[in-house]
């Protein structure tokens, strides 16, 4: 055991946890104030549920014994870690424990990342059940294509075999842009599809309520996504190191790529813009950030953050309401930072492999597009599906009347702000 | 001169502006009220303590107009605030004295 790579990834692991929190302040800002206690409460349920679920089989299910083509592992292996929590179980040069509370975070943000496309119209019930079934039948096998490796013994015979992805392809996807983005972005799509637009959308201004809050959700993911990304090396060394400066100059690049279009196309730089760009930038170098230099890193971010700037106001042409555009930013940043890994490569990155703008070839292009398009069609096809059955049987959507009174009062009992003269004092206590 | 007043549900606001719009209005004001009539109270829940709340949030829109557009204008709110449940909400009418445009002196209907 290593105890500074230990001591790495604990910060990891607790930074990579504060990302849900500011994802549901993210979030929270930017929908109505009748609908901000929901909007954060699904990303913090996820935290919940996901820790048990994860417990429980989640971590067996994703990094046990493969039961068969790299598909999913054994969720019997390790349920409950209780076999994981002896003290000289190592994974690489930190405690086995360490390593799955890590992993935990990117199960509980991959899902919370989908509810920002159901605001204000999502039965809580309902959330809390695809969770648990999206978590399982989605991410947990998904995870398991992209982030087991082979477990390898000295003479370097196969003695643990992992994902698909990871191990039969070898496609490049350092901390999760395949397993995390596409695929929260390509189920929020599904769920958008299947819960129907919000009433009024299209006709009435659906304005952000609290900017200030969007902009603090922004930069907590962007101080968390330090621990996603350079906690994804699972050691404190160089490729942590390049990792980091590598996030860094990405989401530099792609904020002002994103004020840079604005600019052009609305005439004002704008602070919901900026971040925007921010997790544009954040989410197209999560696969790529051990793969491309600096300079890499930042034509990926800016490329990234200008198609998403341009992809957010499809959603009101093609008439889905995607209420937070998780569609316009994780997939498509997700996308474009998997697939341009094939073109960005370069041998002096970490990960060592030339894509085509470095003389590599098109064979990691090929792989990129493989690994990008099985997770796309896997997840959109298993959550149409879970969503659909939750659906027809106990209801996804609350009523009309519910929606336009304010999901959090009927839903939550609560309402968010107490302000103004009146605010505190307009009843008393219940018998 | 007659200065229409309405009592709204907050979610109706759109349409109502909408509509008051298409009618013909000259301007408007909007307020963020709370009161009650008719329609009971809610209950909100903050850690194990139920509260009442008997005071709703509503709308209040004014307007100004002629005598003439009077009831058209009446109707037009009434027609686009209604759900048909307890808590539409009320428009009344009561006389204005005189009117003055602030930036240009005007009184009486052209100030309207």
């Amino acid at each position: 055991m290593d105890t500074g790579d230990t001591a790495w990834m604990l910060i990891s692991t607790a930074l990579v946890l504060l990302m849900t929190p500011g994802l549901a302040m993210f979030y929270g800002g930017m929908v109505r104030a009748k609908g901000v206690l929901n909007m954060m409460m699904m990303s913090f349920v996820s935290m919940g549920l996901v820790a048990v679920v994860w417990t429980l089989y989640g971590y067996s299910m994703t990094f046990g014994e493969d039961l068969g083509g790299g598909l999913v592992g054994d969720p019997t292996e390790s349920f409950g870690l209780t076999n994981i929590i002896a003290a000289d179980s190592l994974f690489g040069t930190i405690p086995t424990a360490v390593f799955a509370v890590f992993q935990m975070m990117f199960a509980i943000i991959t899902v919370a990342l989908i509810s920002g496309a159901i605001a204000d119209r999502a039965k809580f019930g309902s959330w809390i059940l695809f969770v648990i079934v999206w978590v399982t039948l989605v991410y947990f096998p998904v995870a398991h294509w992209v982030f087991d490796f082979d477990g390898k013994d000295e003479a370097g015979n196969v003695v643990d075999p992992g994902g698909w992805i990871a191990n039969d392809l070898a496609a490049i996807d350092f901390a999760g842009g395949t397993a995390v983005h596409i695929n929260a972005g390509i189920a929020a799509l599904a769920l958008a599809l299947v819960l129907g637009k919000r009433v009024g959308f299209g006709r009435e201004p659906f304005k952000p309520h609290n900017l200030t809050l969007v902009m603090l959700g922004a930069a907590l993911l962007w101080f968390g996504w330090f621990g996603f990304n350079a906690g994804s090396a699972v050691a404190a060394n160089a490729t942590a190191g390049v990792v980091f400066l590598n996030t860094v100059v990405a989401t530099g690049a792609a904020m002002l790529s994103w004020l840079l279009v604005e600019r052009v196309r609305n005439g004002h730089a704008t602070s919901l813009g900026a971040a925007s760009g921010i997790i544009a930038g954040l989410v197209a170098i999560t696969p790529a950030c051990s793969a491309v230099d600096p300079l890499g890193a930042m034509a990926i971010g800016a490329i990234a953050s200008a198609a998403c700037a341009i992809a957010v106001s499809l959603k009101f042409k093609i008439g889905y309401d995607d209420s937070l555009d998780v569609v316009g930013l994780h997939l498509v940043a997700g996308l474009i930072g998997s697939i341009f890994i094939g073109f960005f490569a370069t041998s002096s990155a970490p990960a060592a492999v030339d894509g085509l703008f470095y003389g590599g070839g098109t064979a990691l292009l090929v792989k990129q597009v493989i690994a990008s398009g099985a997770v796309l069609v896997y997840s959109f096809i298993a959550t149409y599906l879970i969503a659909q059955v939750i659906d027809k049987t106990i209801g996804f959507r609350i009523t009309e009347d519910a929606e336009v009174t304010g999901i959090d009062l009927v839903v939550h009992a609560e309402s968010s702000y107490e302000i103004g003269s009146q605010g505190a004092t307009r009843g008393g206590y219940a018998s | 001169m007659k200065l229409i007043t309405a009592i709204i549900k907050p979610a109706k606001l759109e349409e109502v502006k909408h509509a008051l719009t298409e009618h013909g209005v000259a301007g408007m004001t909007v307020s963020d009220v709370s009161g009650f009539g008719r329609q009971r109270g809610h209950t909100e829940v903050y850690r194990g303590t139920s509260y009442t709340v008997d005071l709703l949030a509503k709308i209040r829109i004014e307007v100004l107009v002629d005598d003439k557009d009077v009831a058209s204008t009446v109707e037009t709110i009434a027609k686009a605030a209604s759900t048909g449940s307890v808590g539409d909400g009320k428009v009344w009418v009561t006389p204005v004295e005189s009117v003055v445009r602030v930036r240009t002196g005007e009184t009486g209907a052209s100030a309207i």
